[in-house]
């Protein structure tokens, strides 16, 4: 479920982690929260040499235990692929805020 | 940890994890039993693990809605997971082979809780409570055990082993009570809701018999069981004092410097992990008076390479921006043994291969640090500082070894530099020939440099009284060290247990020290204590 999918282009994209304590329970609670809400197939990965993971499922975000500054990517594909990646980036760019954004 | 009381009734000692008091009932309550499930067929079993996930999610929302806040927060966490497709269907695919639904569920639970507890991160073990609380409560539910909960008075000293966030909301707080805890973490979730509700907690106690009444000290990190009436007026006096000095010490937290008799006193902190920076009152800090780096060496995969440490450093560094920080290399041995790199078998570790003495044996893996921190020094205003030095050949050959890596580092065109470079005064010969140390700054140790002045170990309890660190004797050799920093130009900081204790504060003043390093909780309370003494106080 790597590089070569069918279905069209991913779409990626890459933010710094600027949290204090890096992904941890409240950040990954809310990245998967956001997540859920599209449709698009979302990956993320915490470095370039780690596995794609599903960016819906928390367990799997808090396993990797990506520390403050890491690279995090991200890649999605599907209908609202594009938004979803913009919309993360742009949560992990403004440190998890809180309320609902 | 037993200690001598003065009085009837034994007192136990822990780790602070909320600070406050609590005098009450003790009560002890445990995790629940375990009673065997008869498991039916594979559809059943998905059906009842089902609707347990589903009553689940509606206790947590209830408990949570009652809660608000922070602790709403916490549960997410919890409600997220139950709807982690991802970490679900592997479980009713267990189920659907010919798995026991509570089989199943815990299996998958325990797997990730062992992965969490393994994690070198505080944190990450701190959450591994949270997945029990998950996996206890779906299975309570899955087993008909359901709501017994024993009824707690309100005001009570509980005591368990471990608490769950669930659990400590659902006890009723409204009139006070504290938390004894065997085991559990400061840093867990239960140690943030306590904090954030003022209820006292001590965790890391070890065992406890029964006992009927409890008197809890959050400051001092004690348990008193049965006490006698001496022991509740001493206690009542404590909190008095506590509660008056709170008050003022949250005001006090936000003002710009320490100051006595003129005279600008630095406080700064001290952090075992990263995670200690999240604390609320870190940020009034004057900088990092001594982040250890122990904790790097007991992860799960050993001592990490060059780039995590270095990661770890530079996190540090970014959190302080243009504040001091001060990081000491690796202080292993004594009573901090690390498989595989401390030796074994020593007659007395005390006294034997630990801190740099052990570094400098190991040159490789000692390396491997000081390349991580030549390249943070670039990276912030790092000072780095050796522990256990005893003579000044030691610091000269750390310096040595740590200038050939500046240099490898360069010459592979990896941005790197020699920070400033200083010991921790812990060894007495050391106190004593300080003047023939070419260090950029000193910071005194005081637990070790008092075990080792008053030969006491500091962790036999039976020992009581001897072990002061207010012993002339150590704060004569505190003294000369203040004179000889301040005549050399070299700062010199206090980083032991007696910074965070306001008893000692007025008597370090008066030995000369202008910089202590406290535990970021302490930060307060200290920083008032100083502000009450240059205001003509008397300081107790």
């Amino acid at each position: 479920m790597l590089e070569t999918s069918a279905d069209g282009p991913f779409i990626t994209g890459k933010v710094r982690l600027v949290h204090a304590v890096g992904m941890h329970a409240r950040p990954a609670v809310k990245l998967t929260k956001l997540a859920k809400r599209f449709q698009a197939q979302i990956s993320i990965r915490a470095s370039e040499t780690a596995d794609w993971i599903n960016a819906k499922s928390v367990a799997k975000v808090m396993a990797l235990r990506a520390p403050r500054d890491s690279l995090i990517e991200i890649k999605a594909h599907g209908d609202d692929a594009e938004a979803a990646v913009a919309a993360l980036i742009d949560l992990v760019a403004t440190d998890f805020p809180d309320a609902g954004s | 940890m037993t200690m001598r009381a003065d009085v009837a009734g034994i007192a136990y000692r822990g780790r602070t994890a909320s600070i406050g008091f609590a005098r009450g009932p003790f009560i002890r309550i445990s995790a629940g039993e375990n009673s065997a499930r008869v498991a039916g067929k594979p559809e059943d079993e998905v059906l009842a693990l089902r609707e347990a996930i589903e009553s689940a999610s509606e206790q947590i929302a209830e408990v949570a809605a009652a809660a608000g806040g922070e602790a709403a927060q916490i549960l997410e966490f919890q409600v997220a997971l139950l709807e982690d497709e991802d970490f679900i269907n592997p479980i009713f695919a267990d189920i659907g082979r010919g798995a026991a639904a509570d089989t199943a569920w815990s299996a998958a639970f325990d797997e990730q809780i062992a992965d969490y507890t393994s994690a070198s991160d505080e944190y990450l073990q701190a959450r591994s409570s949270d997945l029990a609380d998950l996996r206890d409560r779906v299975l309570r539910i899955l087993r008909g055990g359901e709501k017994q909960a024993p009824k707690i008075p309100s005001g009570a000293v509980i005591c368990a082993d471990d608490l769950p966030p669930s659990r400590f909301l659902e006890i009723d707080w409204s009139a006070g009570g504290g938390l004894a805890l065997l085991r559990g973490s400061p840093t867990s979730h239960v140690a943030m809701l306590a904090r954030a509700r003022g209820i006292p907690m001590v965790v890391q106690i070890g065992a406890l018999p029964d006992a009927a009444t409890a008197l809890l000290d959050g400051e001092s990190a004690t348990l008193e069981l049965d006490p006698g009436v001496e022991q509740i007026t001493l206690f009542e006096r404590r909190r008095e004092a506590h509660r008056k000095s709170r008050a003022s010490a949250r005001a006090v937290l936000r003002r710009p410097a320490a100051t006595w008799r003129g005279e600008r006193i630095r406080l700064l902190i001290n952090i075992q992990r990263v995670e200690d920076l999240e604390h609320a009152d870190a940020q009034y800090a004057d900088g990092i008076g001594l982040m250890r780096t122990e904790f790097l060496l007991s992860g799960p995969g050993g001592m990490p390479d060059e780039e995590t440490q270095y990661r770890t450093y530079d996190e540090v560094l970014r959190w302080a921006d243009k504040k001091p920080v001060t990081i000491r290399t690796f202080d292993a041995g004594g009573d901090k043994p690390v498989a595989g790199f401390t030796p074994e078998g020593e007659a007395n570790p005390f006294l034997g291969l630990r801190g740099l003495r052990l570094c400098l044996a190991r040159p490789d893996r000692f390396k491997v640090q000081l390349r991580a921190l030549a390249r943070a020094a670039v990276r912030g205003n790092l000072k780095v500082m050796f522990p256990m030095v005893t003579v000044p050949a030691e610091l000269e050959a750390a310096r040595a070894l740590f200038a050939e890596v500046v240099a490898d580092l360069q010459a592979e065109g990896i941005g790197a530099m020699l920070p400033e470079l200083g010991i921790m005064v812990e060894v007495p010969a050391a106190a004593m020939a300080i003047g023939d140390f070419k260090a950029s700054f000193f910071s005194i140790g005081s637990n070790d440099l008092a075990q080792y002045v008053l030969a006491c170990d500091r962790s036999n309890g039976a020992l009581g009284t001897l072990m002061d660190p207010l012993h002339p004797a150590v704060l004569e050799l505190i003294a000369r060290t203040s004179e000889h920093g301040r005549r050399a130009g070299a700062a010199v900081s206090l980083c032991g247990d007696m910074a965070s204790d306001p008893r000692c504060v007025p008597q370090l003043l008066y030995c000369g020290l202008r910089e202590l390093s406290v535990n970021a909780p302490s930060l307060a309370q200290i920083k008032h204590t100083i502000d009450r003494l240059s205001h003509g106080g008397s300081g107790g």
